[in-house]
Protein backbone atom coordinates (compact mmCIF):
# COMPACT_ATOMS: atom_id res chain seq x y z
CA UNK A 1 0.00 0.00 0.00
CA UNK A 2 1.27 3.43 -0.94
CA UNK A 3 1.63 5.90 1.92
CA UNK A 4 -0.30 9.03 0.91
CA UNK A 5 0.99 12.61 0.90
CA UNK A 6 4.70 11.84 1.25
CA UNK A 7 5.55 14.36 -1.47
CA UNK A 8 2.42 16.19 -2.56
CA UNK A 9 0.76 18.37 0.10
CA UNK A 10 -2.57 17.41 1.63
CA UNK A 11 -5.29 19.68 0.25
CA UNK A 12 -6.63 20.60 3.72
CA UNK A 13 -3.36 21.45 5.50
CA UNK A 14 -1.15 22.32 2.54
CA UNK A 15 1.59 20.15 4.08
CA UNK A 16 2.98 16.70 3.45
CA UNK A 17 2.25 14.20 6.23
CA UNK A 18 5.80 13.86 7.53
CA UNK A 19 5.95 17.57 8.25
CA UNK A 20 2.70 17.52 10.22
CA UNK A 21 3.98 14.45 12.05
CA UNK A 22 7.28 16.00 13.07
CA UNK A 23 5.67 19.26 14.25
CA UNK A 24 3.18 17.32 16.39
CA UNK A 25 6.09 15.35 17.82
CA UNK A 26 8.06 18.54 18.47
CA UNK A 27 5.00 20.03 20.21
CA UNK A 28 5.05 17.05 22.59
CA UNK A 29 8.80 17.57 23.05
CA UNK A 30 8.20 21.22 24.03
CA UNK A 31 5.91 19.95 26.78
CA UNK A 32 8.45 17.33 27.90
CA UNK A 33 11.31 19.80 28.24
CA UNK A 34 8.88 22.50 29.41
CA UNK A 35 7.85 20.29 32.33
CA UNK A 36 11.48 19.81 33.31
CA UNK A 37 12.25 23.54 32.96
CA UNK A 38 9.24 24.19 35.16
CA UNK A 39 10.64 21.70 37.70
CA UNK A 40 13.97 23.56 37.55
CA UNK A 41 12.26 26.90 38.30
CA UNK A 42 10.32 25.35 41.19
CA UNK A 43 13.41 23.69 42.67
CA UNK A 44 15.53 26.80 42.30
CA UNK A 45 13.00 29.28 43.70
CA UNK A 46 12.14 26.86 46.50
CA UNK A 47 15.68 26.31 47.71
CA UNK A 48 17.41 28.44 50.30
CA UNK A 49 20.80 28.28 48.56
CA UNK A 50 21.53 27.50 44.92
CA UNK A 51 25.06 27.12 43.55
CA UNK A 52 26.29 29.26 40.69
CA UNK A 53 26.49 26.92 37.69
CA UNK A 54 30.01 28.05 36.81
CA UNK A 55 31.27 26.95 40.25
CA UNK A 56 30.42 23.31 39.44
CA UNK A 57 30.38 23.16 35.62
CA UNK A 58 33.01 24.19 33.10
CA UNK A 59 31.88 27.26 31.13
CA UNK A 60 34.59 26.87 28.41
CA UNK A 61 33.50 23.25 27.75
CA UNK A 62 29.84 24.28 27.72
CA UNK A 63 30.64 27.14 25.31
CA UNK A 64 32.59 24.78 23.04
CA UNK A 65 29.67 22.35 22.93
CA UNK A 66 27.23 25.20 22.25
CA UNK A 67 29.34 26.25 19.27
CA UNK A 68 29.50 22.62 18.06
CA UNK A 69 25.70 22.27 18.15
CA UNK A 70 25.12 25.64 16.47
CA UNK A 71 27.60 24.69 13.73
CA UNK A 72 25.86 21.33 13.29
CA UNK A 73 22.53 23.12 12.94
CA UNK A 74 23.85 25.24 10.07
CA UNK A 75 25.44 22.22 8.32
CA UNK A 76 22.12 20.40 8.69
CA UNK A 77 20.16 23.14 6.93
CA UNK A 78 22.92 23.37 4.30
CA UNK A 79 22.61 19.62 3.64
CA UNK A 80 18.89 20.10 2.95
CA UNK A 81 19.64 23.12 0.73
CA UNK A 82 22.18 20.99 -1.21
CA UNK A 83 19.42 18.50 -2.04
CA UNK A 84 17.17 21.35 -3.13
CA UNK A 85 19.79 22.30 -5.73
CA UNK A 86 20.26 18.63 -6.73
CA UNK A 87 23.76 18.27 -5.32
CA UNK A 88 24.01 14.90 -3.56
CA UNK A 89 27.76 15.04 -2.93
CA UNK A 90 27.41 18.37 -1.09
CA UNK A 91 24.51 16.91 0.87
CA UNK A 92 26.75 14.01 1.94
CA UNK A 93 29.53 16.38 3.00
CA UNK A 94 27.24 18.62 5.08
CA UNK A 95 25.39 15.65 6.58
CA UNK A 96 28.71 14.07 7.55
CA UNK A 97 29.71 17.32 9.28
CA UNK A 98 26.33 17.42 11.05
CA UNK A 99 26.56 14.01 12.66
CA UNK A 100 30.31 14.41 13.26
CA UNK A 101 29.65 17.61 15.25
CA UNK A 102 26.82 15.81 17.07
CA UNK A 103 29.26 13.04 18.02
CA UNK A 104 31.82 15.66 19.14
CA UNK A 105 29.13 17.15 21.40
CA UNK A 106 28.35 13.75 22.94
CA UNK A 107 32.00 12.74 23.41
CA UNK A 108 32.85 16.07 25.06
CA UNK A 109 29.75 15.78 27.26
CA UNK A 110 30.58 12.28 28.46
CA UNK A 111 34.41 12.33 28.57
CA UNK A 112 35.04 15.89 29.77
CA UNK A 113 31.91 16.56 31.81
CA UNK A 114 30.08 13.48 33.11
CA UNK A 115 33.05 11.18 33.82
CA UNK A 116 35.12 13.77 35.76
CA UNK A 117 31.99 14.54 37.82
CA UNK A 118 31.57 10.85 38.66
CA UNK A 119 35.28 10.58 39.52
CA UNK A 120 34.72 13.34 42.07
CA UNK A 121 31.64 11.49 43.35
CA UNK A 122 29.35 14.20 42.01
CA UNK A 123 26.28 12.09 41.24
CA UNK A 124 22.67 13.21 40.71
CA UNK A 125 21.98 12.17 44.32
CA UNK A 126 24.61 14.63 45.60
CA UNK A 127 22.48 17.79 45.35
CA UNK A 128 19.28 19.18 43.84
CA UNK A 129 21.36 21.17 41.35
CA UNK A 130 23.18 18.06 40.12
CA UNK A 131 19.93 16.08 40.01
CA UNK A 132 18.25 18.57 37.66
CA UNK A 133 21.54 19.10 35.74
CA UNK A 134 21.94 15.39 34.96
CA UNK A 135 18.22 14.98 34.21
CA UNK A 136 18.06 17.89 31.76
CA UNK A 137 21.43 17.34 30.05
CA UNK A 138 21.04 13.54 30.07
CA UNK A 139 17.66 13.73 28.36
CA UNK A 140 19.06 16.25 25.90
CA UNK A 141 22.10 14.04 25.19
CA UNK A 142 19.75 11.11 24.44
CA UNK A 143 17.99 13.35 21.93
CA UNK A 144 21.34 14.24 20.33
CA UNK A 145 22.19 10.53 20.13
CA UNK A 146 18.85 9.79 18.45
CA UNK A 147 19.42 12.59 15.94
CA UNK A 148 22.95 11.36 15.19
CA UNK A 149 21.65 7.84 14.45
CA UNK A 150 18.95 9.19 12.11
CA UNK A 151 21.45 11.51 10.37
CA UNK A 152 23.96 8.67 9.88
CA UNK A 153 21.16 6.62 8.31
CA UNK A 154 20.27 9.40 5.85
CA UNK A 155 23.96 9.97 5.08
CA UNK A 156 24.48 6.24 4.44
CA UNK A 157 21.89 3.61 3.41
CA UNK A 158 18.93 6.00 3.57
CA UNK A 159 20.37 8.16 0.79
CA UNK A 160 19.60 5.42 -1.76
CA UNK A 161 16.09 6.86 -1.92
CA UNK A 162 17.58 9.89 -3.72
CA UNK A 163 17.93 7.74 -6.88
CA UNK A 164 14.29 6.68 -6.98
CA UNK A 165 12.31 9.34 -5.06
CA UNK A 166 14.43 12.50 -4.72
CA UNK A 167 11.63 14.78 -3.48
CA UNK A 168 10.54 12.31 -0.83
CA UNK A 169 14.14 11.95 0.33
CA UNK A 170 14.49 15.76 0.48
CA UNK A 171 11.34 15.92 2.63
CA UNK A 172 12.77 13.26 4.95
CA UNK A 173 15.96 15.27 5.39
CA UNK A 174 13.91 18.41 6.06
CA UNK A 175 11.97 16.59 8.77
CA UNK A 176 15.19 15.22 10.33
CA UNK A 177 16.51 18.79 10.18
CA UNK A 178 13.51 20.20 12.06
CA UNK A 179 14.18 17.69 14.84
CA UNK A 180 17.89 18.53 14.88
CA UNK A 181 17.25 22.28 15.06
CA UNK A 182 14.85 21.67 17.95
CA UNK A 183 17.60 19.80 19.81
CA UNK A 184 19.88 22.80 19.19
CA UNK A 185 17.12 25.14 20.36
CA UNK A 186 16.75 23.28 23.67
CA UNK A 187 20.51 23.51 24.28
CA UNK A 188 20.45 27.27 23.57
CA UNK A 189 18.27 27.61 26.69
CA UNK A 190 19.91 24.85 28.75
CA UNK A 191 23.41 26.31 28.46
CA UNK A 192 22.82 29.70 30.15
CA UNK A 193 20.31 28.31 32.63
CA UNK A 194 22.62 25.57 33.94
CA UNK A 195 26.13 26.91 33.30
CA UNK A 196 25.91 30.67 33.66
CA UNK A 197 23.18 31.56 36.16
CA UNK B 1 11.14 22.46 -5.88
CA UNK B 2 12.16 26.01 -5.04
CA UNK B 3 14.25 27.72 -7.66
CA UNK B 4 18.01 27.53 -7.34
CA UNK B 5 18.48 31.31 -6.99
CA UNK B 6 16.21 31.56 -3.94
CA UNK B 7 17.94 28.57 -2.33
CA UNK B 8 21.34 30.16 -2.87
CA UNK B 9 20.06 33.38 -1.30
CA UNK B 10 18.83 31.31 1.64
CA UNK B 11 22.27 29.69 1.98
CA UNK B 12 23.81 33.15 2.46
CA UNK B 13 21.19 33.83 5.16
CA UNK B 14 22.01 30.55 6.90
CA UNK B 15 25.71 31.47 7.07
CA UNK B 16 24.85 34.95 8.42
CA UNK B 17 22.56 33.46 11.07
CA UNK B 18 25.36 31.09 12.09
CA UNK B 19 27.65 34.10 12.56
CA UNK B 20 24.98 35.89 14.61
CA UNK B 21 24.43 32.81 16.81
CA UNK B 22 28.18 32.45 17.44
CA UNK B 23 28.49 36.14 18.39
CA UNK B 24 25.43 35.95 20.65
CA UNK B 25 26.91 32.88 22.39
CA UNK B 26 30.09 34.87 23.14
CA UNK B 27 27.94 37.78 24.38
CA UNK B 28 25.96 35.37 26.63
CA UNK B 29 29.17 34.11 28.23
CA UNK B 30 30.61 37.66 28.51
CA UNK B 31 27.40 38.99 30.08
CA UNK B 32 27.56 36.29 32.77
CA UNK B 33 30.75 37.92 34.11
CA UNK B 34 29.00 41.29 34.60
CA UNK B 35 28.55 42.22 38.23
CA UNK B 36 24.76 42.42 38.22
CA UNK B 37 22.10 40.98 40.49
CA UNK B 38 20.65 37.49 39.99
CA UNK B 39 17.38 38.80 38.55
CA UNK B 40 19.19 41.06 36.03
CA UNK B 41 21.51 38.18 35.05
CA UNK B 42 18.51 35.89 34.46
CA UNK B 43 16.69 38.54 32.40
CA UNK B 44 19.81 39.21 30.24
CA UNK B 45 20.48 35.48 29.68
CA UNK B 46 16.84 34.70 28.84
CA UNK B 47 16.59 37.65 26.41
CA UNK B 48 19.75 36.59 24.53
CA UNK B 49 18.65 32.93 24.49
CA UNK B 50 15.23 33.98 23.17
CA UNK B 51 16.84 36.00 20.34
CA UNK B 52 19.05 33.01 19.46
CA UNK B 53 16.11 30.61 19.64
CA UNK B 54 14.01 32.90 17.44
CA UNK B 55 16.77 32.95 14.81
CA UNK B 56 16.97 29.15 14.76
CA UNK B 57 13.18 28.75 14.64
CA UNK B 58 12.49 31.42 12.04
CA UNK B 59 15.44 30.86 9.66
CA UNK B 60 16.69 27.28 10.10
CA UNK B 61 13.22 25.81 10.81
CA UNK B 62 11.61 28.07 8.19
CA UNK B 63 8.91 29.32 10.55
CA UNK B 64 8.98 32.72 8.85
CA UNK B 65 7.05 31.23 5.94
CA UNK B 66 5.07 28.25 7.15
CA UNK B 67 1.54 27.06 6.61
CA UNK B 68 -1.30 28.21 8.86
CA UNK B 69 -1.74 24.72 10.35
CA UNK B 70 1.78 24.83 11.84
CA UNK B 71 1.19 28.30 13.34
CA UNK B 72 -2.06 27.14 14.99
CA UNK B 73 -0.34 24.03 16.34
CA UNK B 74 2.58 26.07 17.72
CA UNK B 75 0.21 28.70 19.16
CA UNK B 76 -1.59 26.03 21.22
CA UNK B 77 1.79 24.56 22.23
CA UNK B 78 3.10 27.97 23.33
CA UNK B 79 -0.03 28.55 25.42
CA UNK B 80 0.27 25.17 27.15
CA UNK B 81 4.00 25.75 27.65
CA UNK B 82 3.28 29.03 29.43
CA UNK B 83 0.70 27.29 31.65
CA UNK B 84 3.35 24.69 32.47
CA UNK B 85 5.90 27.35 33.35
CA UNK B 86 3.60 29.49 35.47
CA UNK B 87 1.63 26.73 37.18
CA UNK B 88 4.43 26.57 39.73
CA UNK B 89 3.45 30.08 40.86
CA UNK B 90 0.53 28.47 42.66
CA UNK B 91 3.04 27.01 45.10
CA UNK B 92 3.42 30.55 46.47
CA UNK B 93 0.03 29.97 48.07
CA UNK B 94 1.49 27.00 49.93
CA UNK B 95 3.26 29.46 52.17
CA UNK B 96 0.11 31.34 53.08
CA UNK B 97 -0.81 30.48 56.61
CA UNK B 98 2.65 29.34 57.61
CA UNK B 99 3.63 31.14 60.78
CA UNK B 100 7.23 31.28 61.81
CA UNK B 101 7.46 31.64 65.55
Amino acid sequence: MQIPYTVEPRPDTGLHNAKIGIWLFLASEVMLFGGLFSAYVLLRTGSIVWPEGSSILSVPIGTFNTMALIASSVTMVLSWAALKINNLSKFKMYMFLTYFLGLVFLIVKVVFEYLPKFEHHLYPSESTFLAIYFTLTGLHALHVLGGVIVNIYFWGPGSKMWETEPERFTNRVEVAGLYWHFVDLVWIFLFPVLYLL
Amino acid sequence: MDNIESIQKNIRNYIMVFGALAILTVITVGASYLQVGVVSAIVIAVIIATVKGSLVASIFMHLLSEKKFIYILLGVTALLFLVLMFVTLFTVNDQVGIHVS
